[in-house]
């Protein structure tokens, strides 16, 4: 039995203000936020929106509790995650039935929660009434369940939660696909049979297009519009994404992401497994910037278990940061330049940086890319011995060095600007409604850096400035990297001559963890933009729900707007300014 | 035989791998192909997007249901002779997201593979030696042996679909079959 | 005027070009032809002082790997036992994320009670993760985790399900490739060997 959890000041007064204006709609949820009613939800939003300030949606999920909690019936749970300009979240609960009441959907309130309704509705099944567009975003129309809940179970379940029994102390090996009796990984309802059926997943996704047909004609020639696919399969450098443009010409009418082709079932494995052994699945989110996503998940579940993290260990995690952050923007901008065809000269002059910073990840925590480095209350290991004076190198002399370079290469050149000037325009208001976050929403001139709105770590007491550019094009975006890049140049000048003895771990090191009986978001500042973990725990040694709020899902809410109007060859570049990995897209 | 000879030693010194990178692995695949550890000194600095360009397919990284059919449907479309090295964990056996239920438990489900190179992911020295592994295989085979110099064309592999679940139709008597049991 | 900038450009491209050769000079007058390849240049142009060509030129120069690279896990042979450390106290097998450490604990054929060793011990390396926190928790110093990544296979079936036999190294390898681990661990043991004899 939970004592009564104070709700935390913010949720206080949004509580009060609610409560007096649309009374017994609003109530203190088990653990953190409030819980609104279904029937009044759009108008509560509306003026938690208008009035109170929360302009920016950040994540909407949902939690299945298929059995009744200690103040509330057993009931699938709409979560809803929002923020002012500065301070922690405000969470809204709202309760919906399974395969019975749904929810109505806040897309004409917040365009952000579009994108996070309909992976909503896929994993969890919660309908949301009034949603444009409510089909299946990382799975496919067609697919049989919802995976995330508690009752369904994938092909190759063992058990609820790791360690399995079956590896220890009678472990005799037994592969996955010996134990399935299709010998794969595939399951099929008991009435289905392949024997005259067709598959119908391809057809929402065009029928989607055929929608605005009807408007956009132009009257003085009846040329024909056609639907080409970019993608999966492209020679994009950012993965398998899938665009599915209409044309006229070669402007688009309308473009739509499918998602889905790197759906790693992250969530799902994330609560099989154990508080630490999810780190290094962390890792693999977005795998350009692993110590980035530790970092967020660790702030998150320090947050839960009330750990002070000592102080070297907090310095040492800003470096790591930092690094990220300079090599995830060379590599973005590498990207970029072999997007838009400069096919391999500038990636190469990118990566030949981001190779000596990995050097610099090898020789700490192991592994180039997949570095598993922080744990809850430190870091893993300390720094060994030639890391210091190699950092200061590339810190102080190489990396400033080449980022000029780059700067000289890229920003005067004509052909350059042509591409990039003037293309993809995001209006600040339209970035903040749709939830856009890191250097697509600061290019546009709204300076939110989740380092100094809510702080976490140590960036408080570090000197630097939030990067902000106001004609939100994807040139501005491309200078807002590489101002962040000397941004991130000058904390890390800080942190390396201020890098304090001690112990990098507080307490002891721990294999199984068992975290306290709670709910928390908390993120960090990913150099995509925010990334965050939602984390609900009841008490075990296992997650109870994971989510994660990546930036680049988020992000790419807002493509089809940004592209309407341009042309094909545009599109790559705005798709390259948003810098997406579909690592932490699809999850 | 000295024409085979030559024949191995042209396909050795100019293979071209279609860029078909996947998640994790492909961003090693790509520093495999940037300045330090450049691949065009083995002649594989042409990579092709086009399947019908490619004699190499690489699949670096989780092959997903969803993306099942793309990965056959590029097998297909690549003209003989072609190879596939199955880079990473992922690709061998689904990897550490092998339980995952959008999730092909290895990309030989799907396709024939010639190599399997394990890491998570494996370093770019690691798939050089695949190349090299690859190219060891080439010297012990002969013209006549090969695969796609036999008699019965090869039809191509059928493309699965996406149902209540990834539809392999080459699976289809084994469903029926356990639905009657 | 225009085009000033794509000329900015290429003189980057430019520079980069000659300074290829520039530094390839320098290694010839250094010593001749050989030199550049030398695991001394090889350092140099490695290093964020290098200006030359980036290149390892793989399989003839090979990168040295830093002590905390992990590859795969691999058990300690004991010289003196002839048996590796493991106690097959589990932990690994728990600790590890996607579960792909198989263990069996042996029995003393004597008593029939559970003995401080594995039976059977398996890592399937096609499921692995490199994570290394199975090598992380041992207790018994038993796991560590390997620096070899040079390993291919052309079939799955029986190419990476690593038994005892395949995952045994002699301790000495693991003071070569992890020296300040090796160290730190002689220390305590000797410490701990002190205190008992008090």
């Amino acid at each position: 039995m939970p004592e009564q959890v104070q709700p935390s000041q913010q949720t206080a007064g949004a509580l009060s203000t609610l409560e007096a204006r649309f009374p017994g709609a609003v109530q203190p949820a088990e653990y953190e936020g409030l819980v609104i009613a279904p029937d009044r939800l759009v108008e509560v939003a509306t003026c938690l929106r208008d009035e109170l300030g929360y302009t920016y949606l950040s994540c909407v999920t949902g939690v299945d509790y298929p059995a009744p909690t200690a103040r509330f019936p057993a009931r699938l749970e709409a979560v809803y995650h929002l923020f002012r300009a500065t301070g922690g979240p405000l969470t809204l609960h709202v309760h919906a039935e399974r395969d019975g009441l749904g929810v109505p959907s806040l897309a004409g309130v917040w365009p952000a929660a579009n994108v996070h309704e309909r992976e909503t509705w896929d994993m969890l099944g919660i309908r949301f009434e009034g949603h444009p567009d409510l089909r299946r975003i990382l799975l496919w129309e067609g697919f049989a369940g919802h995976p995330l809940r508690k009752d369904w179970h994938e092909p190759y379940y063992e058990a609820d939660h790791k360690p399995f029994a079956s590896r220890y102390p009678k472990g005799h090996p037994l592969r996955a696909e010996e134990r399935t009796p299709l010998s794969c990984n595939l399951q099929y309802p008991p009435d289905w049979s392949p024997e005259g059926w067709e598959s119908g997943a391809e057809v929402p996704v065009y029928a989607r297009m055929d929608e605005y047909a009807a408007g956009d004609w132009r009257s003085m020639r009846t040329t024909d519009q056609i639907v080409i696919n970019l993608g999966p399969q492209h020679p994009s450098t950012h993965g398998i994404l899938r665009l599915v443009a209409r044309l006229d010409g070669e402007t688009i009418q309308q473009l739509e992401p499918v998602l889905g082709y790197l759906h790693r079932c992250h969530e799902k494995i994330g609560e099989r497994n154990t508080w630490l052994g999810n780190v290094p699945y962390t890792d693999r989110l977005d795998y350009v910037c692993s110590m980035s996503n530790n970092f967020g998940y660790a702030t998150a579940v320090e947050k839960l278990l009330g750990v002070e993290v000592p102080e070297r260990a907090e310095y040492i995690r800003v470096i790591m940061a930092e690094l990220t952050r300079v090599m995830n923007h060379l590599v973005a901008i590498g990207f970029f330049t072999n997007d838009i065809g400069v096919y391999l000269t500038a990636m190469l002059y990118a990566l030949q940086e981001r190779e000596l910073i990995v050097d610099l990840f090898e020789m700490a925590s192991g592994s180039r890319m997949m570095c598993n480095y922080f744990r809850f209350g430190g870091v893993a290991r300390d720094l060994p011995e030639g890391f210091l004076p190699l950092a200061k190198e590339l810190v102080y002399e190489r990396i400033p060095r080449r980022v000029d370079e780059l700067e000289r290469f890229l920003v005067d050149n004509e052909v350059f600007r042509a591409r990039t000037i003037g293309v993809g325009v995001l209006p600040p208001a339209k970035a903040i409604a749709y939830g856009c976050t890191g250097p697509l929403l600061r290019a546009s001139g709204v300076p939110y850096d989740v380092r100094r709105v809510e702080p976490y770590s140590i960036y408080d007491t570090f000197d630097w400035d939030v990067v902000v550019r106001y004609n939100g094009d994807v040139y501005d975006r491309f200078m807002v990297r590489f101002e962040e890049m000397r941004q991130s140049l000058r904390v890390l000048r800080q942190a390396l001559e201020r890098l304090p003895d001690g112990p990098i771990l507080a307490g002891k090191k721990q294999a199984d963890v068992k975290v306290p009986a709670g709910e928390v978001y908390g993120r960090v500042e990913s150099p995509k933009g925010e990334l965050g973990f939602y984390l609900v725990s009841n008490g075990g040694t296992n997650p109870y729900r994971y989510r994660i709020r990546t930036p680049s899902f988020a992000n790419l809410g807002v493509l089809g707007e940004l592209c309407r109007g341009h042309l094909v060859a545009d599109v790559v570049a705005i798709l390259a300014s948003i810098d997406v990995t579909l690592g932490e897209v699809d999850r | 035989m000295p024409w085979e000879r030559l024949y191995n030693w042209s396909r050795k010194r100019s293979l071209w791998p279609l860029f078909s990178g996947l998640a994790c692995c492909a961003i090693e695949m790509i520093c495999a192909a940037a300045a330090r550890f450049d691949q065009a000194r083995f002649g594989m600095d042409i990579v092709r997007p086009s399947p019908r360009q490619a004699d190499l397919m690489i699949v670096s990284g989780t092959v997903t249901k969803k993306m099942a059919p793309q990965i056959v449907r590029l097998y297909n479309q690549m003209a003989e002779p072609k190879y596939v090295i199955a880079m990473g964990a992922c690709a061998i056996s689904g990897g550490p997201f092998k339980e995952g239920y959008n999730v092909v438990s290895g990309v030989d489900q799907l396709i024939p593979v010639d190599v399997y190179v394990p890491g998570c992911p494996p370093r770019p020295e690691a798939l050089y030696n695949a190349f090299l592994a690859l190219h060891a295989r080439w010297d012990r085979e002969t013209i006549r042996g090969l695969r796609w110099y036999q008699k019965g064309a090869d039809e191509g592999i059928p493309e699965p679909a996406l149902g209540p679940d990834l539809v392999d139709w080459r699976l289809a008597d084994k469903i029926a079959q356990k639905r009657s049991e | 005027m225009v085009g000033w900038g794509i000329l900015k450009s290429l003189s980057v491209t430019l520079g980069r070009f000659v300074m290829t050769y520039v530094d390839d000079l320098k290694w010839f007058f250094k010593g001749g032809f050989g030199k550049r390849y030398s695991p001394a240049a090889l350092a140099v142009r490695q290093s964020p002082k290098g200006r030359g060509i980036f290149t390892v030129q793989y399989p003839k120069e090979r990168l040295p790997l830093p002590e905390n690279y992990r590859t795969f896990p691999f058990q300690v042979l004991d010289p003196q036992t002839g048996k590796t450390r493991c106690t097959a106290c589990g932990t690994c097998a728990r600790v590890c994320p996607p579960q792909c450490i198989w263990i069996v604990r042996a029995t003393n054929p004597k008593t029939g009670r559970p003995a401080r060793e594995p039976a059977e011990f398996h890592v399937d390396v096609s499921i692995c993760m490199s994570c290394g926190l199975c090598a992380e928790f041992c207790p018994a110093d038993a796991l560590k985790m390997d620096h070899a990544y040079e390993i291919t296979a052309d079939q799955r079936d029986g190419a990476f399900l690593w038994g005892l036999e395949r995952l045994a190294k002699p301790l000495a390898y693991h003071a070569e490739i992890h020296p300040t681990d090796y160290a730190a661990e002689q220390a305590a043991r000797e410490r701990k060997g002190a205190r008992k004899k008090k």
